[in-house]
């Protein structure tokens, strides 16, 4: 691991100011992805600041009915919170699909969006990687492809964002508040938060530097049948092959987004308009434009019998 | 700092040109080191982006089983793992993979476990660790220990304090309150520590002998008995 400094910040905006001023420097929360990839030198940072003590720690209702949840509240916290088992079930049943117990006791909500990807040659830093290393090359196409993305890739990067919760809180149209090291601060909505590749995988998130989050918010809840279904090769501690997050109502119409096939949470209005028609009306909409490979073009057809389980469990 | 910033401009203008001698490379650590002690301040430019960065120490206060401790000079690279294991000698937590996907290292802070490997030290200020040393003595062994004991849940052992950490600290979850993946109710007041509720809650802890079923009858006896 590279030697860093080290500084706790005491407000957000402190925080935000330091991190654009000081060059190279990082926000560190539940760290469990951030110290990962620093003992690989895939991240590299002069500088941490330590995020995890600012008073982001809370879930509260929204004047508008839903929850304002704050950026440092723990994976564990957020699974377990009364209200969001209630009224945002996807949510939590999103949050329990991933990781173990000891990693959702550290990590936090903002953290959890701002994951980097589990692509292989991302991870080996003997391969070039667009992502880790920018104009390098992809080893990924025309390598083992068979965890990675089928839509929204490009020609220089396939690989996917592997949250499960942001799956979650893309069908429930969530909100992240951000503040800049200016003191501004701006609402983003979840669906434009995460960048497609490109020809700039390096590029995750439409946030500038320095730019904190600090918390998300959910519109208040909109009923119906929660469902998050994950699939992977082994029952529980690993990453999704794919995973199906839907909402269905009792006329059943709904919304659904798809974990492991995109380089951000995949969820298309237009296709989820279709669901009373059935999973495969809405799966050829989810997947216009895919471009899969020869090993995970199984993915098309997994992700349509997953969500036709899904949509039989939401309506039994 | 007059030689620390000029090696700073030099170094933006191109990587390639750098060439540092021995006192170049002196003059730049001490800046980095000033750096460390005031990190919010003027000067907390990193002087780093060459190939060589000068640690950064810190101290840290916090409680292990029970005890006060105060770490000085520790690099800020130390994760709790090794603060534990090498500066405060206490080998009883183990370092499996150091990358969060084994278990190994598994403490409760402040009530919770974690995977000490992915945890800097320097961030855990103030904090109440609970190793595998704080869990019981060979003479007054905690329940779970005992248990893993009767029931033969290790092999070789080496996963095992990572395993009764989080043992301890899954019952505790249980008994809180918070679902699983396996919960099959997520508004049921409480939850039964069943079989499956255990395996699915203690994932995260990986045994290569295999030691799995004994641990659950282990933990399914403490949990018994707590109830």
């Amino acid at each position: 691991m590279k030697a860093f400094s080290f500084s706790r910040a005491s407000t957000p905006a402190e925080a935000a100011a330091s991190a654009q001023r000081i060059e190279g420097a990082k926000f560190v929360a539940g760290g469990t992805n951030l110290l990962d990839l620093m003992k690989l030198e895939i991240e590299t940072p002069t500088h941490l600041i330590d995020v995890s003590k600012l008073k982001l720690d809370t879930i509260e209702a929204t004047a508008e009915g839903g929850l304002r949840i704050g950026a440092m509240v723990r994976n564990t916290d957020l699974a377990a919170d009364a209200r969001v088992r209630k009224d945002y079930a996807l949510l939590s049943r999103a949050l329990l699909a991933g990781a173990s117990g000891q990693l959702r006791n550290k990590a936090t909500t903002a953290g959890n969006l701002l994951q980097r990807t589990r692509c292989p040659y991302f991870y080996d830093t003997n391969q070039p990687c667009n992502k880790r290393s920018p104009g390098s090359g992809c080893s990924a196409i025309g390598g083992f492809t068979r965890m990675l993305g089928v839509v929204g890739v490009s020609d220089a990067c396939i690989a996917t964002n592997p949250s499960d919760m942001a799956i979650a809180m893309r069908a429930l149209d969530a909100v992240v508040e951000t503040v800049s090291p200016e003191g501004a601060t701006r609402a983003i909505p979840i669906a434009e938060l995460h960048r497609l590749p490109g020809d700039t995988p390096h590029i995750e998130t439409v946030l500038t530097p320095g730019e904190l989050i600090t918390a998300v918010t959910l519109p208040k809840p909109v009923g119906g049948k929660h469902v998050y279904r994950k699939v992977r090769d082994r029952a529980s501690y690993a990453f999704a092959l794919i995973s199906v997050g839907a909402i269905v109502q009792p006329d059943g119409s709904g919304r659904v987004a798809v974990g492991g096939v995109a380089p951000k949470p995949w969820r298309v209005e237009a296709a989820e308009k279709e669901m009373v028609r059935g999973a495969k009306a809405v799966t050829d909409g989810l997947f216009a434009g895919a471009n899969p490979t020869h090993e995970n073009a199984f993915k098309l057809t997994l992700v349509q019998r997953t969500l036709d389980a899904v949509l039989t469990e939401a309506r039994g | 700092m007059l030689r620390a910033s000029n090696l700073r401009e030099h170094d933006m203008t191109s990587p390639g040109d750098l060439e540092l001698n021995r006192r170049d490379l002196m003059v730049a650590a001490a800046a980095t080191a000033a750096v460390a002690s005031a990190p919010s301040g003027a000067g907390a430019q990193p002087a780093a982006a060459a190939a060589v960065r000068a640690p950064s120490k810190a101290t840290v206060s916090m409680m292990v089983n029970g005890e006060a401790r105060r770490l000085v000079d520790l690099d800020t690279r130390t994760t709790l793992l090794d603060a534990l294991r090498e500066s405060l000698q206490m080998p009883g937590t183990k370092k499996g993979c150091d990358h969060g996907q084994c278990g190994a290292c598994t403490v409760i802070v402040d009530g919770r476990r974690i995977n000490s490997c992915l945890s800097l030290a320097v961030m855990h200020e103030g904090e109440s660790v609970t190793t595998i040393e704080g869990l019981g003595t060979p003479d007054n062994l905690h329940a779970m220990q005992a248990a893993f004991v009767k029931h033969d849940g290790y092999q070789c052992g080496y996963c095992t304090p990572g395993q009764i950490c989080s043992a301890v600290a899954v019952l505790d979850e249980i008994k809180a309150g918070v679902p699983s993946h396996v919960t099959a109710d997520l508004t049921a007041a409480s939850y039964d520590p069943t079989a499956d509720e255990i395996r699915e809650r203690m994932s995260g802890n990986i045994c290569r002998c295999g030691a799995y079923s004994n641990i659950v009858d282990a933990m399914s006896e403490v949990a018994g008995r707590r109830a």
